[in-house]
């Protein structure tokens, strides 16, 4: 008997415990019936005159009623941002710009577990996370780029940093008021005036937020939402009067969109798909690196564009990492957002429920072996069992296309040289993990894995300081950090030369 | 009695060889055939550049600097030949001091690109600049000469390999520049340089699955379409100037990767 025989032999059984329901009070949260747009300050009803129905995604319960932008709709939005932007927000002082982020930094945390709460809610990630992830970073992220709007001079020498004008910014609905955060905090800081499309299926933070730019007494047009499904995104691209487009999303739609804006000199930045290698060496600590293959993959529902999502395992321990990882997720809990003990969520959409469906149909055809820990799903709403494919070939559609779910697919290697090789295998570069106790070893890895984000020993970090991005098919430009504010910056004036 | 002068083939550069065009054709430009290169040639170019890119990207920067400088110190010496293709002596010295300004970049752009990041929670965090690959020019019409220097030293000194379309008008000097390159000690394939007519090669450039980013600096009424192309790979767009010298147009054509590692005993 090995000595993991054994210990699992001593284990605690946890399919045999139960744990009473901890559900966080919804009631914090006070949803409006019907919500209009976010233009010059104010909610308006859309003149598109259409509604549509945003939903929980863990009970298919209607929320609310959310407006569809029209162009007519984005137009205005587009207008109230350029008005906002020449009379008065890129001529204000950058120190005052400051005090305005400062202050929603400030809000944003004083009113955290009710964000938290309606994030989980319409969006079904588990309440721990929004908790403790999704809230504290947007916070933060304001928090840091407030500092800046009064340093920009010093952040790129010989250049005087000037704001572009008016930034359209679409985000999807995986992390809806992170991205949102992401999106208008360095924009803000760089004198620039807003456009914002929240995701189809996640409106209501950002909706939210409307409220804190109320209470932070933002000027009016300075931050415009503007609610609906990619026909709105498609018309905040294409508007003449928008100086620079942000974007976080599918590599397909980024790739229309860097299409849609050729030869037009707007700027652009992309925030594209991934098909992370997770990578562990045999000399890893190996139940962290399980903590952190559950952590990259199981996070968020894998709805994650950096997750981990293809496992590399070094052949000698693949037995003992695999029989690990499986046993790990007999104790995820899958189930209500709102329940504090929920690991694993609601799957954000039907749609995104049967692509993922889809490509594990595909996973097994093609011949891979699945495994699912066994798991008691609610009935409505839309779930997915955390699944493992293991005898995975790098050909395999699970092995190549992103999944945004929480399917990890496993391939193994021999050398450093043939994980590289492996890990680099496909048309994306957003993120990489290493595990190796061996410090040399992680540095050469992570100067070879082509990859914007390496995370070693760790994996799914964020933070307002560290710029996130990627390289080859995950798109350009970087969000975070002193190099998430180029993006929103004209450096082309008051050139000197060497 | 006058000597007739043996006159040069003038060819491609690519991979460090001088072929000529595989599709067999000449265009006449200044006064001479010129090799037109194909939209094989421009595979064969990409080729030859990703091969080069993993030793150069690997060489040390202090390395890759004295390779540029050691380019500046050829051309100095082809002064008179140069000169003769290009707008003058002025256009001359003006390149190669380029290269000079660029190969003192070589071990310090990552010092003023990089940052390290102070994240809240216990983590050694820093953000440095990586090559991006390999990288397509449109060379400007006009200045022939410093205006591709003034494309191409940039993008070399980060660690990229190169695919230059030479001036349409004025190739010759390109191609006494590739003479020039040969001579020094930038490995072949480094950079690869093709004559030829631009809106006949310059979209196969944009569309190549295999080319990481590309600088539209010559490229004229051609940049929509060129731009609409290279969405098909999310390439890195740059519309470049002939004037500019900076390190924010080293940084164009970097990538910027960022490391994690928990701090603890």
């Amino acid at each position: 008997m090995t000595d993991l025989e054994r210990r699992q032999d001593r284990a605690p059984v946890p399919s045999g415990w139960d744990y009473a329901p901890a559900p966080e009070a919804r009631d914090i949260v006070t949803l409006e019936e019907r919500y209009g747009l976010y233009i010059g300050g104010e909610l308006v009803e859309p003149k598109s005159g259409e509604y549509f129905p945003t939903v929980s995604p863990a009970s298919e319960e209607v929320l609310a009623e959310v407006g569809q932008a029209g162009p007519e709709d984005v137009d205005l939005a587009v207008q109230a941002a350029r008005d906002a932007y020449d009379n008065g927000w890129s001529a204000i002082s950058p120190a005052e710009r400051a005090k305005y982020l400062f202050r929603i930094a400030r809000i944003l945390q004083e009113r955290s577990r009710e964000f938290a709460v309606l994030e989980s809610l319409n969006g079904g990630k588990p309440i721990k996370e929004s908790r403790d992830v999704d809230l504290p970073l947007a916070a933060a992220h304001f928090f840091y780029y407030a500092g800046w709007a009064d340093k920009l001079e010093y952040a790129f020498p010989h250049r005087r940093p000037r704001s572009v004008g008016v930034a359209g910014q679409i985000i999807p609905w995986n992390f809806p008021l992170l991205m949102l955060a992401w999106k208008i905090a360095p924009a803000l800081a760089g004198g620039n005036t807003v456009v914002l499309k929240p995701a189809e299926t996640t409106p209501l933070s950002a909706l939210l937020f409307a409220d804190v730019l109320r209470q932070a007494e933002l000027p009016p047009g300075v931050v415009n939402i503007v609610t609906g499904d990619g026909r709105a995104g498609a018309e905040l691209v294409k508007h003449p009067d928008v100086d620079k487009i942000a974007f976080t999303g599918s590599t397909e739609v980024g790739k229309a969109i860097q299409r849609e804006l050729a030869g037009t000199g707007k700027r652009l930045t992309l925030e594209l798909g991934g098909k992370a290698a997770n990578i562990i060496f045999d000399d890893a600590a190996l139940d962290q690196a399980v903590e952190g293959i559950v952590n990259g993959i199981y996070f968020n529902q894998g709805h994650v564009c950096c997750a981990g999502s293809r496992l590399l395992v070094q052949e000698s321990i693949y037995e003992p990492v695999i029989e690990k990882l499986k046993r790990r997720l007999t104790t995820l809990r899958v189930g209500d957002p709102l329940d504090k003990n929920t690991d694993v969520g609601a799957i954000n959409s039907k749609q995104q429920l049967e692509k993922i469906e889809e490509l594990v149909r595909s996973g097994e055809e093609e011949g891979a072996d699945i495994y699912q820990p066994p798991c008691r799903l609610p009935e409505k709403g839309w779930w997915f069992v955390p699944t493992v494919f293991t005898n995975v070939a790098q050909s395999y559609r699970i092995a190549q296309e992103e999944i945004f779910g929480p399917v990890l697919s496993v391939l193994t290697f021999r050398t450093p040289d043939e994980a590289v090789e492996k890990a680099n295998n496909t048309p994306y570069g957003l993120s990489a993990g290493v595990w190796t106790e061996k410090g040399s070893r992680i540095l050469s890895m992570a100067s070879r894995l082509e990859a914007g984000v390496v995370w070693a020993n760790t994996y799914n970090r964020f933070d307002p300081t560290s710029p996130f991005g990627g390289y080859k098919e995950s798109g350009f430009g970087r969000e975070g950090g002193l190099h998430g504010l180029e993006p929103y910056l004209d450096l082309e004036e008051s050139e000197v030369r060497g | 009695m006058t000597r007739l002068p043996v006159r040069k083939t003038y060819k491609l550069f690519v991979g460090g060889d001088f072929p000529r065009s595989e599709s067999g054709r000449t265009y006449e430009a200044q006064g001479q055939n010129v090799a037109r290169a194909s939209r094989k040639d421009v595979r064969d170019a990409v080729r030859a550049a990703r091969g080069a890119f993993g030793k150069w990207r690997g060489m040390t920067a202090y390395n890759r600097g004295q390779v540029l400088y050691r380019i500046a110190e050829m051309m100095e010496s082809r002064k008179e030949e140069l000169a003769e293709f290009s707008s003058g002596r002025k256009e001359i010295e003006t390149a190669v001091d380029r290269w000079v300004w660029y190969a003192g970049w070589a071990d310090k752009y990552a010092q003023v690109l990089g940052t390290s990041n102070p994240v809240a929670a216990p983590y050694f965090n820093f953000t440095i600049p990586e090559p991006t690959g390999v990288v397509g020019i449109v060379a400007p019409e006009e200045p022939a000469l410093d205006g591709l220097v003034g494309r191409l030293a940039p993008v070399i000194v980060g660690g990229n390999t190169a695919v230059v379309l030479a001036s349409e008008s004025s190739p010759l000097a390109a191609i006494e520049l590739a003479e020039a390159l040969a001579t020094s000690d930038v490995p072949g394939g480094v950079v690869n340089i093709l004559t030829g007519f631009k809106a006949e090669l310059a979209p196969w450039l944009a569309g190549h699955m295999d080319v990481n980013a590309i600088d539209v600096a010559g490229a004229d009424g051609e940049i929509p379409e060129l731009e609409r192309l290279a969405a098909e790979n999310v390439k890195r767009v740059v519309r470049g100037r002939a004037d500019r010298q900076s390190p924010y147009e080293i940084a164009a054509f970097l990538e910027l990767k960022t490391v994690w590692h928990p701090i603890g005993v």
